[in-house]
């Protein structure tokens, strides 16, 4: 026991310099809107944000909601289509041939050229900030997977092939597994960038969520509610990203073992 | 008894020139019998023992393993490469028991059986390691047993000791033929240590430079149960310097 708690408080020392440099940068940013008395629809002080934030709290956590659903969907959506593709691509290299070349171009089209067209033709319901989440999601997802698929090491496909292993076997014994870590990493990278494509699917028109807040704030010049909106896409983001990892760890108990 | 009749190899180098591997490669091994081949690296002996365990078919002749044509049909022996290759995902448990699950019996059964040879094989207290909590002499005596439970009577071992230090490897020598002296399995074990060869083999097998035949087979009378100082011995010698003779091409057959 006191070799684990000896490593828990290391971790918390190892975080001071990270805490006490933000608390800094916070403080900077205090004292310079008070100093210069810079007006509050140009920039706001953080404790401004944070008025506006607990001022507005029931609608920021209405909006919020509105904008969890879809990214929720949205991911779920993308991890299912990323899985079929990316085992899909893997079994027949024909279907990867036909498909990849799409798979990259897809994320070159630019996401802000296409939502106004998803919303020409899915309307303004949670369906186009759905595919919108899609759209961001799938591309991490599925290349992460593929790469960790694609087994390089030779002669593990070998041993396995010598042992009258099925190409089924395979996948779920050696591929499956082996790609794990770089799924979880396309993991990470995606629920990032999914509340960040919910809230672009919402600005271009929507009845709820963030991105309707995050307009309707700007609009009115409310800017420390522009500000509040920020934390609370951060904060959304972060849940995510802690979620992910959290699961990561009791998916992959061999990269944990290491310090025993 | 295991055959291989005639077996000849050859890769298309290009699409049209064509690289000779194995030339006419004639070798019976007695059931029960430790078979080492021994030639210069890049010869073809891996070649061989992708033939055998079936991931790869011979351009000519056959191979025979208890009279039924092994030829391309993997799953029929046991095979284990240079490297360890334990999943890091499996305990070492699981890693052994990774035969089983290709064949689909049970996973109690499997389990139990492997963890009853970890434990006869002094690996009993790390079954739920996973492999990169193990010392690299660890790691390979997981994957001899997983090839031991693997192929239960046949067993191809390309070089099993190549990448350990020499103190690790004496070590691994006296505990495989420990294991092998109790289940004598039929080994075919390639290697280019001669005194290797000479230590744990019933026959020696000679092979010559790329394209590989068989240069000589020589007969290793000594008793079993054998020790590292036997090597010492003058017949071991003999042995030896007849072999070192045929690598470095002192002398015709």
């Amino acid at each position: 026991m006191p070799f684990k708690s000896g490593r828990f408080q290391k971790k918390w020392r190892d975080s001071i310099p990270t805490i006490v440099f933000l608390v800094i940068c916070l403080a900077l940013w205090q004292i310079i809107v008070s100093y210069f008395k810079l007006p509050l629809w140009l920039i706001p002080s953080p404790i401004d944000v944070l008025k506006a934030f607990w001022n507005t709290r029931e609608l920021l956590w209405a909006h919020t909601l509105t904008t969890l659903l879809e990214t929720t969907a949205g991911f779920v959506l993308a991890i299912a289509l990323g899985l079929a593709a990316g085992v899909a691509m893997v079994l027949s290299p024909l279907i990867k041939r036909l498909f990849y070349p799409l798979l990259i171009v897809s994320q070159t089209v630019p996401l802000i050229a296409v939502a106004p067209l998803l919303i020409l033709w899915l309307g303004y319901g949670l369906l186009p900030k759905i595919v919108t989440v899609v759209l961001v999601c799938f591309f991490p997802i599925a290349v992460s997977l593929i790469e960790g698929l694609e087994v390089s090491d030779d002669d593990l496909l070998n041993l396995l092939k010598s042992m009258g292993a099925t190409r089924w076997q395979i996948l779920y014994m050696i591929r499956w597994p082996n790609a794990l870590p770089s799924f979880f990493a396309g993991l990470k990278i995606a629920a990032t960038y999914s509340v960040m494509g919910a809230v672009i699917g919402e600005w271009l028109g929507a009845s709820s969520g963030l991105g309707v807040y995050l307009t309707r704030s700007s609009h009115s010049f409310r800017t420390d509610q522009v500000f509040a909106a920020i934390v609370a896409i951060t904060i959304l983001s972060l849940f995510y990203f802690v979620l992910i990892a959290g699961i990561r760890r009791l998916a992959l108990p061999w990269l944990h073992t290491k310090e025993d | 008894m295991l055959i291989l009749k005639d077996v000849s190899l050859s890769y298309q180098d290009g699409g049209k020139s064509v690289l000779d591997v194995l030339k006419n490669i004639n070798l019976e091994v007695e059931t029960g019998k430790f078979v080492s081949l021994i030639g210069p690296s890049g010869c073809g002996k891996s070649s061989i023992c992708n033939l055998i365990a079936g991931v790869e078919v011979p351009a000519q002749g056959d191979i025979f393993l208890e009279g039924r044509s092994i030829k391309g049909v993997p799953g029929q022996v046991g095979y284990m490469p240079q490297k360890d290759l334990l999943l890091p995902w499996r305990t070492l448990l699981d890693n052994v028991a990774l035969g089983s699950d290709i064949r689909r019996e049970d996973k109690r059964q499997s389990r139990e059986k492997a963890r009853h040879w970890l434990d006869r094989f002094g690996l009993g207290k790390f079954a739920e390691h996973y492999p990169h909590q193990l010392s690299g002499g660890m790691r390979q005596r997981g994957a001899l047993l997983r090839t031991f439970l693997f192929g239960q009577n046949t067993l191809i071992l390309d070089e099993p000791f190549g990448a350990l230090d020499a103190l690790t490897r004496r070590e691994m020598q006296e505990w495989l033929l420990n294991v092998w002296s109790q289940s004598r399995p039929t080994v075919v074990f390639i290697t280019h240590d001669i005194e290797e060869a000479i230590l744990l083999s019933d026959e020696v097998v000679v092979l010559s430079h790329s394209p590989a035949r068989i240069l000589d087979k020589i007969h290793v009378p000594f008793s079993r149960p054998r020790e590292q100082d036997l090597l010492l011995s003058g017949g071991a010698i003999n042995i030896k310097k007849h072999l070192l003779d045929l690598l470095n091409g002192k002398r015709n057959v």
